[in-house]
């Protein structure tokens, strides 16, 4: 390996320009530099530029100003930034360990029928926000019946209110449709990291007498950290960045009173405007710069912290 | 005997949980299907049972090919995911031949830049994108569409064919070399046949999220002849929210190609997320 290294750079410093790897480089730099990573610049740059006196100019820290100490800007961006909060950690605390556990079924050697569960239950994954919003918004509304109907079956009918449109319970509704939405993601990834404990680990573990939940607890959750790890931080980045279902089932204006709204929607409304608001770009810009920098928090405390910890785990 | 017994009862427990979500999972799509082929008066008074004979009606599925324009929305979705899917997996390779294959300097620097997009979600830079796509004349076209899918889709695509393409044999390569193979043509007739597998398992992560976004169709191509069906049918449901077999017929229309596709493909894309997972 290493020699061939060394041949490799010899050749290299005879000849002077190695022009193909810069072919192969070129169309895929370019398109990424392009519509990716120069928006996402200007974007940032623009939370800093804003309209006075109808003449465009640099206004500093102006705009996050406006954003943190105008009451109204600010009643919205703390509403939605707690509402991502709460989206975010009732996926941590329903979608995940749903998922963990469904994963550690599946996983059991010689389980019938398991390829079935596995394609059944990873379905709503693949469907569309659009799809999975309004089937949902059917299903849970008093008018069709469905979901009283059922809870009637199991004698909990009396619990059964329209959630999505009440304010206290519209987040907790909308936050469970994406987790039943997405509970395949770390189904799957858990699910690989399991299969990939080596059966001698099993076997020692057995040998001791470790089997069957304790098993599960001090030896393969341990092992299986790390992919608990990257499913936190996909889950972070999905939701910090979501706002498809939001839009579907709760519209722009993120109903009922504001009690569904999001960062994402906040930035849709704020740029585009939405009925009697008007878009603004310096805002939507602004707003923009803070997603930026909570998902650049989350995403360097991940891999800085989190990740660095876990690396002894791994084989 | 009794340890023979408790493994039975727990293997039932495990069985029942599974269906249990099993049904979770599966019953709203088929609440939805089930509906969609059924007359009003039956969706309402009977929404659990399937559509018999009396029942059975397609005045749904007749209002949602006379109002929406269904098989275009169908037609844009297809030329958006397909091309940007096949300029993923072009450009991905290349890249990623090039990352894997060759030492130059800033080699490493190169691979962090591409990788940067797979955790940075694209939609940060929307309001400059609708900037640039104003100036380039390219709203309401599919290439601005295109073209944001393709650099969405890159990042993860050079992570994941970088990795594969080190396992290809370099004495092969080599091999091209001496039989006086161009490095392009090393990259097309020798690489890229190897790697087929790992170009399906980022064909179909590039797939999904192209095909169910709604963010992007809303802000750059919401025009008539350029929706696409999420956003057709988004908008189609908002405007016929009252009636029911249209909506439900419209969501059927949805989830269809999607399911088809999944009944055929399931076994590659969990072999691929897995796969790719032990990564």
């Amino acid at each position: 390996m290493k020699s061939r290294e060394t041949t490799m750079d010899a050749s290299a410093l005879k000849r002077p320009r190695r022009w193909h790897i810069l072919v192969f480089l070129l169309p895929a730099l370019a398109v990424y530099t392009a519509v990716m990573i120069l928006p996402l610049i200007e974007t940032l740059r623009q939370s800093f530029y804003n309209t006075v006196d109808g003449q465009y100019a640099f206004v500093g820290l102006s705009n996050f100003k406006v954003l943190f100490g105008d009451p109204r800007w600010a009643a919205d961006f703390w509403n939605a930034l707690r509402n991502n909060f709460v989206f975010f950690l009732i996926h941590m605390a329903v979608q995940n360990p749903i998922g963990i556990a469904l994963a550690a079924m599946l996983s059991i050697p010689k389980l019938r029928f398991s390829a079935f569960y596995r394609t059944a239950i990873f379905l709503p994954t693949l469907l569309s926000f659009v799809i999975v919003g309004f089937i949902w918004k059917l299903i849970l509304s008093p008018i069709w019946g469905v979901a009283p109907y059922l809870m009637d079956l199991v004698g909990m009918k009396w619990l059964f209110a329209p959630w999505l449109g009440r304010p206290d319970s519209a987040l907790i509704a909308v936050s469970l449709i994406s987790v039943w939405q997405y509970v395949g993601i770390p189904m799957m990834l858990i699910y690989a990291a399991l299969l990939n404990i080596p059966d001698e680990v099993i076997e020692a573990a057995e040998l001791d007498g470790v089997t069957g939940w304790s098993q599960f607890w001090k030896i393969k959750l341990p092992l299986i950290l790390p992919a608990i790890g990257i499913v936190s931080i996909l889950t972070f980045v999905g939701n910090f960045n979501a706002f498809d279902l939001i839009y579907t089932v709760q519209g722009a204006l993120a109903g009922p009173d504001g009690s569904t709204d999001i960062l994402g929607t906040l930035l849709y409304r704020t740029f585009f405007g939405f009925q009697l608001q008007l878009g603004d770009r310096s805002m939507g810009a602004t707003i923009a710069a803070i997603m930026f920098l909570i998902i650049l928090a989350g995403v360097s405390l991940y891999l800085f912290v989190i990740q660095r910890r876990m690396r002894r785990y791994q084989f | 005997m009794s340890k023979a017994r408790t493994s039975i009862v727990r293997t039932g427990a495990v069985h029942a949980a599974l269906i249990a979500y099993t049904l979770v999972a599966l019953f709203p799509v088929f609440l939805t299907i089930a509906n969609s082929f059924k007359s009003r008066n039956a969706i309402f008074r009977e929404p659990l049972a399937i559509p018999t004979p009396e029942t059975f009606s397609l005045i749904g599925y007749e209002t949602v090919l006379k109002q929406g324009d269904f098989l275009g929305y169908f037609q844009n979705s297809l030329v958006v995911t397909v091309v940007s899917i096949a300029l993923v997996l072009l450009f991905g390779a290349m890249a990623a031949f090039a990352l894997s294959e060759y030492r130059f300097r800033g080699n490493t620097l190169m691979g962090l830049y591409l990788a940067l997009g797979i955790m940075i979600p694209i939609r940060l830079g929307t309001v400059a994108i609708l900037q640039g796509m104003v100036a380039a004349n390219l709203v309401n076209t599919l290439t601005a569409l295109i073209l944001v899918y393709t650099a969405q889709g890159l990042p993860l695509a050079v992570f994941i064919l970088s990795e594969f393409m080190r396992t290809v044999s370099d004495d092969l390569k080599n091999a091209g070399r001496i039989d006086g193979l161009s490095e392009y043509a090393i990259f097309f007739r020798l690489v890229l046949p190897l790697v087929r597998p790992a170009m399906a398992t980022v064909a179909v992560f590039t797939m999904i999220p192209i095909w169910n976004d709604l963010w992007f169709p809303l802000i750059l191509a919401p025009a008539e002849t350029t929706k696409t069906v999420t956003l057709g049918s988004q908008i189609f449901i908002g405007q016929f929210v009252t009636n029911w077999n249209a909506v439900l017929s419209a969501l059927s229309l949805a989830i269809f190609p999607v399911l088809v596709l999944y009944v055929i493909f399931s076994r590659q894309l969990i072999r691929g997320i897995t796969a790719g997972a032990v990564k």
